[in-house]
């Protein structure tokens, strides 16, 4: 494989971190006041990265054409879906933005360049076929994270997210370095092709710590139980465009990164990571549907049930057949869209005056002031709760299904059982805005960027998405029969 | 009629008027709803006239691959029909219940309703399982919101117990519905019902369904929730509850747990037998001592229900047809009851029976109607209620006599607690002045309760039009379910036909004798 075919799979990374610089010069000379235009060019950005890397996705990409730098990374369709899921996200991210920075006139053009950065970061993460790619790629996208935590130097709670989400996630990847130096020990290699055949016979002691530390390391950056207390503080202190960024975009590429290597690293081993995995699913749901509960704001709410999301996704990968990772993307796609409306409705509950409302009182009532605003996200509630006939229900279904069909029935009712409770919670936010009477604070306007995303992520979850199952259910086994392809 | 989607359009009707109820005024919306609804109830009737009976068992097939995993297929056999037309029967009367009792947020009201009808029917035409799933777990969320936002006093708290302990119960049901599509490679709903599970995998699947629905129908112990959703709930919100939701649980007997798992039907027979034999002397006993008039019709219904669940296990021709013809007669004898109290909650916005008295002196027209009611409920020959009861006692006699013994009391125990609701509410003294100054039903309310009450003669005197349709399918799940039938604890001898000695009866003889071994087995 030569030199320029390796840049031409590269292509969209090239573009971002160039876009990316390029933005940060601009930034630099002509100030805050260009920040709507460099956010703009962001987004276009990434309109051109997914336009380089579709193609790959419906062409199935797989096998020794998509091998870039000498199997540093893998451009395959995998890796595509995954960018192409990440793109939207960070998309979203940027055009919510301006609305809610610039009325704190705290809008600057950093965020778009950050944004740009953890993107690149994240294409490196679900791409790399190799240890060393895969931290590169980690740490790039998490060093711009913990900067957009933190995005609001004046505000405490911001400066606080950021702190912790920095302390927390230095500890995660020390975790996740080590585990990679036990597994380099043990197998000699960090290449996952070459720890694959290392770990094909009998597995050494030193080499099930290195999976297990690596697996831990992961589960911190996907926050499954029990690595997950950084979550609710940094999604409620941070910013919430920032914080829609981090339920989606990031979630997706740690996820797609702990599939990929679970099922090719340690793709021999399943055994070995299977029950480790079946915890943390079953942990991050009932510890995401208990932690949910009790809370009174809505972005620390949502933050436990994207904790209890992550678990149901875990569900796929627990099964460890091409149709649990195939059914995985699916339900990363149905959990962004509703992660999406979830966050873009929090983004414009705001009073009179403009000021952020995210407590559930301040949702009181609100299906009779801004009926609009409550039906859509009333829909997305019941869609994260798995209620048929909204769209969430499909993502769950998908997942259970290969688990059910993987031989793991008894995993698939505990499971669903634990999911009732999680029902509760999101039915509560419905009774809140349905059944109280108003609170009459939720009342200002909304900049119609948001009203339009939020329309189009409601639709998704409406049950008008059962009529795209066909074409996600493609799309998606494409993606998790280039992953299997080594196997 | 080849060709056009006459079910479809039937969903499609109310889901399009739903809609659009959102965005208009009370008045309109009404008016929308009760079109729609009205369409809806006049194309089943064409479904009715055009359902060729004794043809084909799945008529009105359609089948569109949509989706995938599963297909947008619905069709309907003699039992989804009778189950469609209760259905679209009592959604107008609905619609007609909340005319003037519901004046906040009608739009969102009627749109509930809609689609409330809108899955009904689904759950009734699926011919997908995971379709199937859909709609009737879809159900939940109008449910949930017809409760919670017009319900009475303790609303939310009903509204919870609803939503969350029929959700427990069928998220057990969807894993059940994964495996067996693993293991069939099919989920059209007829291919499985012919598809043969291993005895020990029908074990566990019949009580993944048997969670769902028990919670659906409601059997006793995990009833519960009705009395307290009957009580919150919104007349109208009762009548489709009691008249329908409770009958997806007879239903979803009836379509999976019997032909899907016969041999698992037949282990845990005793099961059911024995909740229901607790469950009619139970509820009963607890209805006698209510003071809330809604209360005491909900645990009846729990009683009723019982019936039902009996008559469908017995594994006979005659428990299954009595099981149905209860369902349907249930639904609209509870029905009508809920619209009773509604009639006069409008009027004093109270359903403590102790408020009320007398009223047959200043409401003679309602205390007939409402007469009629109870005599159906309790099962007086000439009614609905009769003819149901009768032929679940007859079947469950075959197989089981304490049961039948037992379960017969519940009539005994249902007059008594009907007759002395009836004497409390309507005859003896009028104790208070505001019950005795309520007006009689007007024309509305006279139109709804008269055309339930025309259908509960209908089906008391002539049963033979509701039964007709459903005997093919009820006979198909007979000889299915055949080979697993439970022991009977009855003895039933052959009698030996005595010889025609008699003149005038010798003609009579002669004819049935050749039929004589067959018959002799009834």
């Amino acid at each position: 494989m030569d030199f320029a075919a390796s840049l031409k799979l590269v292509a969209p990374e090239i573009v971002l971190s160039v876009t990316g610089l390029v933005l940060l010069l601009a930034s630099a000379w002509i100030g805050d006041k260009a920040s709507r235009t460099i956010s703009l060019v962001a987004v276009a950005s990434l309109a051109v990265c997914a336009f380089l890397v579709a193609p790959l996705l419906c062409g199935g990409a797989m096998g020794p054409d998509t091998v870039v730098f000498d199997g540093q990374m893998r451009v395959d369709a995998f890796a595509a879906f995954a960018k192409l899921l990440i793109y939207a996200s960070a998309g979203v991210a940027l055009l919510v933005a301006p609305a809610y920075f610039e009325r704190l006139q705290a809008m600057r053009a950093e965020y778009s360049v950050l944004v740009l950065f953890a993107v690149a970061g994240m294409g490196i993460m679900v791409s790399a076929t190799d240890l060393l790619a895969l931290y590169i790629g980690l740490e790039l996208n998490s060093l711009a994270a913990y900067v957009l935590a933190a995005f609001l130097r004046n505000d405490n709670r911001s400066a606080e997210a950021g702190l912790k989400y920095f302390v927390l996630g230095a500890l995660a990847s020390g975790i996740l370095l080590f585990g990679m130096s036990l597994t380099y020990g043990f197998t000699g290699t960090t290449s996952f092709e070459g720890i694959r055949a290392a770990l094909s016979g009998e597995l050494s002691m030193g080499a099930l710590f290195g999976i297990i530390f690596v697996l831990a390391g992961l589960a911190f950056k996907i926050s499954a139980v029990p690595f997950h207390m950084w979550t609710p503080d940094v999604y409620e202190g941070a910013p919430t465009p920032v914080t829609t960024f981090f339920a989606t975009a990031p979630k997706v590429a740690a996820l797609a990164l702990t599939m990929r290597v679970a099922l090719e690293a340690f793709g021999m081993q399943t055994g070995a990571w299977q029950q480790i995995v079946i915890f943390a699913a079953l942990a991050s749901i009932i510890v995401g549907a208990l932690g949910a509960i009790g809370q009174t704001n809505i972005k620390r709410l949502l933050a436990y049930s994207s904790i209890n999301n992550v678990g149901f996704l875990l569900i796929g990968l627990a099964a460890a057949t091409p149709k649990g990772a195939s059914a995985m993307l699916v339900y990363m796609i149905i959990y962004v869209a509703m992660t999406i409306g979830g966050f873009v409705a929090v983004a414009m509950f705001k009073d009179a005056n403009g000021e952020q409302r995210e407590t559930l009182a301040d949702m009181a009532g609100l299906s009779r002031t801004r009926p609009g605003l409550a039906l859509c996200f009333a829909a997305v509630m019941f869609s994260l709760a798995g209620i048929p006939p909204l769209f969430g229900f499909w993502g769950k279904f998908v997942v259970f299904q290969a688990a059910v069909d993987a031989g793991l029935v008894l995993l698939a009712v505990i499971g669903i059982a634990a999911s009732v409770i999680s029902a509760f919670y999101y039915i509560k936010v419905v009774k809140v805005m349905y059944f109280d009477e108003p609170a009459e604070t939720i009342q200002g306007k909304s900049d119609w960027v948001h009203w339009a995303l939020l329309a189009i992520a409601a639709l998704f979850v409406s049950p008008l998405g059962y009529l795209l199952t066909k074409c996600l259910g493609t799309l998606a086994d494409k993606a998790a029969a280039a992953l299997f392809f080594a196997a | 009629m080849a060709g056009f989607p006459i079910l479809s359009v039937m969903l499609l009707v109310p889901l399009v008027a739903g809609i659009i109820c959102l965005f208009l005024d009370a008045k309109a919306a009404r008016v929308l709803a009760l079109l729609a609804t009205l369409v809806d109830l006049a194309l089943g009737i064409v479904l009715w006239a055009n359902f060729d009976i004794g043809g084909a068992q799945w008529q009105f097939v359609e089948r569109v691959p949509l989706f995938a995993g599963f297909n947008w297929a619905l069709g309907i056999d003699g039992i989804a029909l009778m189950l469609i037309m209760l259905s679209v029967f009592l959604m107008p009367i609905c619609i007609g219940a909340s005319w003037k009792s519901v004046e906040k947020r009608v739009g969102e009201y009627m749109a509930a309703f809609l689609l409330m009808e809108v899955l009904m029917i689904g759950v009734f035409t699926a011919q997908d399982l995971f379709l199937f799933y859909i709609m009737f777990e879809a159900g939940l969320i109008p449910m949930y919101l017809i409760i919670g936002v017009w319900g009475g006093q303790d609303r939310i708290y009903a509204s919870y117990k609803f939503f969350l302990y029929t959700l427990l119960g069928s998220v057990l049901m969807l894993i059940a519905m994964l495996w067996m599509v693993h293991e069939a490679g099919t989920t059209d709903i007829p291919t499985l019902m012919a598809y043969d599970f291993s005895p020990q995998a029908q074990t566990w699947l019949w009580l993944a369904f048997f969670a769902s629905f028990a919670v659906k129908m409601p059997m006793w112990p995990v009833h519960t929730w009705l009395p307290d959703a009957h009580v919150q709930a919104p007349t109208a919100g009762s009548v489709i509850l009691a008249g329908v939701l409770l009958k997806m649980g007879g239903y979803g007997f009836i379509r999976f747990s019997l032909p899907m798992f016969p041999e698992a039907s037949s282990q845990f027979a005793w099961l059911i037998f024995v909740l229901s034999m607790v469950a009619v002397v139970y509820t009963s006993l607890v209805a006698l001592v209510q003071s809330d008039m809604k209360k005491l019709i909900a645990y009846s219904s729990v009683a009723h229900m019982a019936i039902v669940t009996i008559g469908l296990f017995s594994f006979n021709v005659q428990g299954l047809e009595g099981a149905m013809v209860v369902m349907l007669s249930h639904g609209l004898v509870s029905g009508a009851l809920f619209l009773c109290v509604g009639v006069i909650y409008d009027r004093l916005h109270t359903r403590e029976i102790n408020r009320y008295g007398g009223l047959a002196i200043n409401m003679p027209k309602y205390a007939l109607f409402f007469m009629l009611f109870t005599m159906a409920s309790i099962g007086l020959p000439g009614t609905s209620g009769f003819v149901g009861e009768f032929l679940s006692l007859a079947g469950i006699y075959q197989v089981s006599t304490v049961t039948a013994a037992v379960c017969t009391t519940g009539i005994i125990l249902g007059a008594a607690y009907m007759l002395y609701l009836y004497r409390r509410v309507i005859f003896g003294e009028q104790k208070n002045a505001d019950a005795a100054a309520m007006p009689d039903i007007d024309a509305r309310e006279w139109v709804m309760l008269g055309s339930i009450a025309a259908v509960v003669l209908w089906m008391g005197v002539y049963p033979e039009s509701f039964l007709a349709p459903m005997r093919a399918d009820i006979a198909a799940l007979d000889a299915r379910v055949s080979r697993a039938e439970p022991q009977s604890d009855s003895r039933f001898k052959l009698g030996t036909p005595k010889p025609a000695d008699h003149a005038d009866h010798s003609n009579h003889a002669a004819a049935a004798a050749p039929a004589a071994p067959e018959g002799g087995a009834h």
